[in-house]
């Protein structure tokens, strides 16, 4: 088995290797080529391994492949911890990097930078692989590391560009600071447990729960609080929870593939794949888990309000992984592990599917981007609005699809939970939805619906997308309906993660719930007991009466209330801020140290100062070598003196 | 009580004779004031009973090398006039550094020398002592290897002394031995062929 | 009575004279010369005085070798004092400062 494992990450990077490095040589046609295959072999072999872990009931595999150093008694492998946490993640990541692949063949046609693409995508592949399947905390920072690389590569892809290397620095600084915590995190658990590996330190998750160490003198904190909200902390930088949310919206600036692979589907969904695999430290909190209930919750809504103002197609989704984000965290902060993980699988099927139609329709419409300048777009994309339909109703939670199933399991977790700042958040998480269906019926009635706004010059050329786009479209919007309903029962409500996810009785919400979960048919009209539903259809209908119906009774609300407005279209000024504050400083601070500490006081005083002061010394010490030989005689003279003075004074 | 009278009066003399050293102006009166130091000292150490040193010191020290000094006094052609400038301005310094030293001296003389006979007296020795002697006896057995060093330094004083002031004048018509050994058929004479003067 | 100390006294008050020769004398090379001499004197006044006063003839002995080493070494001093004299024509000592740092 362990070759497989092997086989699964390596094949990505080999591929990656030879479009990268060989891209000249083997043409667009060869970069492709080999980059789909290994990604292909990945997923295939992917399946194989879920295959085995769910349906022959393997046992989780955990094993070193490789000893990298050992310090100290610290031992630093490569290794593998494959179960069934693990082997959905993989099929997701592998099957939706699979399909981006192929779409990629269609959107990048006519870039420069193709073979430099795919090459990037497929190490993005590899880097997500090895962090899901890592079984001690240094091969998952190093998955972290490069995942956040590989974003960073993928933002800045046209980086002739300036506002995307803006975009992927800000990206890569904002997931620093996460990174930051994380290490912090990682680091204070290895002092606790003395050790990396996953298995060693969740065994000793009990016996530290009871110690405390002093941040400051005098004030103990729990050792399991502080490390569970340290890794929390690169949690947010990942996936991107407020207040280091500010990266994603303009990471948009990269190509609609990667916005589809790294930030709806992958690597965003790191942080909530890292807090599941880290459930049992997080079990021993209870603090650090209600910081994470609220941060989901909070960010869930916040960015969902944020995505009604959103006049870019792709800012719109963006705004809308940002809210889904936070329901994950949300329902992870309830101890419904099972259901954020169930969650994170949906949203990345229906997220990857909405990104990479929104991307169809910039290529039909020649990359513009504004929803103002479309509409009626569903006479000429076909194929493009039917999956858009699909992948919206999913997001909005309609009976019956993916996005349904997933996030009614998770409010309701949310509800029961008897944490504090549960009734908080499951008020957020309700608002919530009747936000999401807003803006995302807002986006699909402005862009395939009502009077056409098409400038006459893209109008003449608008057709539908060519197969290699519209068939991974297809491919996504198939699991978007039907994942859902097939796999509820046994992922949220039955043992399919068994001794992945760790969850003490006093939190098991999930656990309480699955005793009222008669199969999926039965939840489906159980559902409509909540409220849940019911807000979906109230933000669908709204949508529909504003932007159809009454037009003009948007600009008039947007009028009224133009303060509110104007906060959100500034983004809660979390941007001004970061930039006023934090990055004027830091070079403020920068210039500071640079003219006064670097050029005056190391500069001037220690290494001028120092060449200053020997230059003096030695301008002194001169006058003793007079050349006078009755000075010297005199000197002598003193000596002898001195020295016999001491020497009887001394004895 | 006649050598304790004599001592006195050797030894202010001798420290008298000293200053002068250091104080006149001339230095030939300046040698002079020397050689009277060093005849009064050879007293003090005939008081000693070291008469070969005495005798000895008188000899080579003011035979020879206060002459010497004399030869080279003369010799030079200094200008006593600006020779004493400057002398008074550190006088207070020197004096109070000399002061200094003497005190050092004085003080472990007289109150830190333990285990030297310091008080003793000397008893007169009979007539059949002669220093000469004693000296005699011990340089040539156990101090002869000094004394044949002492010998390579004198002679190495004497090749340095000339070669340092050894001057060639130009111009002098002097033999030089080992150039009209070395001298070669073919420096003196030049075969010229020549043809007979015979028809 | 003339003991060890006294003779030990009168040692020390040459070897001073001398010394304050040596650094109050600027200008004449000769009279420096002359006051190394003295200082030479004082210290064959100390040895043979413990050579007395001792009973041991090694005293003697160092003073010979004293007075040999004396001699070379003025014979030398002066042939550098006449020696520097042709060169600078001055026998200064406050001239004498090539060697100034």
């Amino acid at each position: 088995m362990e070759r497989l494992y092997l086989a699964i990450v390596l094949f990505p990077l080999a591929a990656a290797v030879l479009a990268g490095l060989f891209g000249r040589q083997i043409g667009r046609a060869g970069a492709h080529s080999v980059t789909i295959l290994g990604v292909g072999i990945s997923f295939a072999m992917s399946l194989l391994v879920l295959k085995a872990q769910w349906f022959d009931g393997m046992a989780a595999y955990n094993a070193p492949v490789y000893t990298w150093a050992v310090v100290d008694g610290v031992t630093m492998n490569v290794g593998f911890l494959v179960d069934r946490l693990t082997a959905l993640m993989m099929v997701v990541v592998t099957s939706v990097s699979l399909m981006v692949h192929v779409y990629t063949i269609g959107y990048m046609h006519d870039d420069p930078g193709y073979q430099r693409f795919f090459s990037y995508i497929s190490l993005f592949t590899f880097a997500m692989l090895t962090l899901v399947m890592a079984n001690n905390f240094l091969q998952l920072f190093f998955g972290w590391e490069a995942v956040g690389l590989v974003s960073y590569l993928l933002i800045g892809f046209w980086y002739t560009r300036p506002t995307a290397i803006f975009a992927n620095l800000k990206a890569f600084l904002v997931n620093r600071v996460g990174d930051f915590g994380f290490l912090l995190g990682i680091a204070l658990i290895l002092m606790a447990t003395g050790s990396l590996d996953y298995a060693t330190v969740f065994g000793k998750a009990p016996e530290i729960s009871g110690q405390t160490i002093e941040l400051w003198p005098g004030a103990p904190w729990s050792v399991m609080t502080v490390a569970c909200i340290l890794l929390f902390v690169g949690a947010m930088g990942k996936s991107a929870q407020m207040p280091l949310h500010v990266w994603l919206p303009d990471s948009m600036e990269g190509p609609t593939p990667i916005s589809a692979l790294i930030h709806a589907a992958t690597m965003v969904t790191a942080g909530v794949f890292m807090v599941a695999r880290m459930s049992p430290l997080f079990e021993y909190s209870d603090t650090a888990l209600s910081v994470v209930l609220v941060i989901g919750a909070t960010t869930a809504l916040f960015t969902g309000f944020l995505g009604v103002v959103q006049n870019d197609i792709k800012r719109v989704v963006a705004y809308s992984t940002l809210s889904q984000l936070g329901y994950m965290t949300a329902a992870l902060g309830a101890s419904a592990y099972a259901a954020g993980v169930f969650h994170l699988m949906t949203h990345a099927f229906f997220k990857a599917l909405l990104f990479l139609a929104a991307g169809s329709v910039i290529i039909a419409m020649h990359h513009e981007q504004d929803i103002r300048k479309m509409g009626g777009l569903r006479k000429y994309l076909p194929i493009t609005w039917l999956t858009s339909l699909v992948g919206t109703l999913s997001l909005i939670g309609f009976p019956g699809f993916s996005g349904f199933f997933s996030k009614d399991a998770l409010i309701e977790a949310v509800g029961h939970a008897h944490r504090v700042g549960a009734t908080y958040a499951w008020l957020c998480l309700l608002i919530g939805v009747f936000v999401t269906a807003l803006y995302s019926f807002r986006m699909y009635f402005l862009v395939f619906h009502g009077p056409e706004r098409i400038d006459a010059e893209t109008k003449a050329h608008l057709h539908e997308s060519p197969w290699v786009v519209t068939v991974p479209l297809v491919l996504l919007a198939i699991p978007s309906v039907i994942i859902g309903w097939a796999t509820i029962a046994p992922v949220v409500y039955g043992d399919y993660f068994g001794s992945a996810i760790l969850v003490r009785e006093p939190n098991n919400v999930l656990g309480e719930l699955a005793s009222e979960f008669h199969g999926p048919w039965a939840y489906i009209l159980h559902a409509f007991t909540a409220p849940v539903p019911y807000l979906a259809f109230a933000g669908a209908l709204t949508a529909w009466y504003v932007y159809l119906r009454n037009p003009g009774l948007a600009e008039s609300v947007r009028r009224r209330f133009s303060s509110l407005y104007t906060l959100l279209i500034n983004k809660y000024y979390f941007d001004d801020f970061n930039e006023k504050v934090l990055t004027r400083g830091s070079v403020g601070l920068g210039n500071v140290l640079w003219r006064f500490g670097d050029v005056v006081v190391i500069d001037g005083g220690l290494v001028n100062g120092s060449a200053r002061l020997v230059g003096w010394a030695s301008q002194v010490s001169r006058q003793l070598q007079s050349g006078y030989l009755y000075h010297y005689a005199f000197a002598m003279i003193i000596g002898l003196a001195v020295l016999v003075g001491w020497l009887l004074l001394g004895a | 009580m006649f050598t304790t009278f004599l001592f006195y009066a050797l030894s202010t003399v001798l420290l008298a004779a000293a200053v002068g050293v250091i104080t006149v102006r001339n230095p030939v009166l300046a040698a002079l004031c020397l050689i009277l130091a060093f005849v009064t000292s050879a007293v003090l150490w005939l008081l000693l009973e070291a008469e070969f040193l005495a005798i000895v010191l008188v000899l080579v020290y003011v035979g020879a090398v206060m002459v010497l000094f004399l030869f080279v006094v003369m010799m030079l052609d200094i200008n006593t006039t600006t020779l004493r400038e400057g002398f008074l301005r550190y006088a207070p310094v020197g004096a109070i550094v000399a002061g200094i030293i003497v005190l050092e001296l004085g003080y472990v003389i007289w109150f830190r020398s333990e285990g030297l006979p310091m008080n003793r007296l000397l008893v007169p020795r009979d007539s059949s002592y002669s220093s000469t002697e004693q000296l005699g006896q011990v340089l040539y057995t156990q101090y002869l290897y000094p004394f044949e060093l002492a010998a390579m330094l004198l002679l190495l004083a004497i090749v340095a002394a000339i070669l340092l002031t050894l001057r060639h004048r130009p111009g002098i018509k002097v033999q030089d031995v080992s150039a009209q050994v070395n001298v070669q058929s073919r420096d003196r004479v030049r075969i010229v062929a020549m043809k007979s003067e015979s028809e | 009575m003339v003991t060890l100390s006294h003779y030990m006294t009168l040692s020390a008050l040459l070897f001073t004279i001398s010394v304050a020769g040596i650094f109050l004398n600027r200008k004449n090379v000769i009279v420096l010369l002359m006051c190394v001499e003295l200082l030479l004197l004082a210290v064959n006044f100390n040895f043979i005085a413990f050579s007395r006063y001792l009973d041991d003839p090694a005293g003697q002995v160092f003073v010979f070798f004293i007075l040999t080493v004396a001699a070379a070494e003025s014979a030398i001093g002066l042939a550098i004092l006449v020696v520097l004299f042709r060169s600078r024509r001055s026998i200064n000592v406050q001239e004498l400062d090539v060697l100034k740092g």
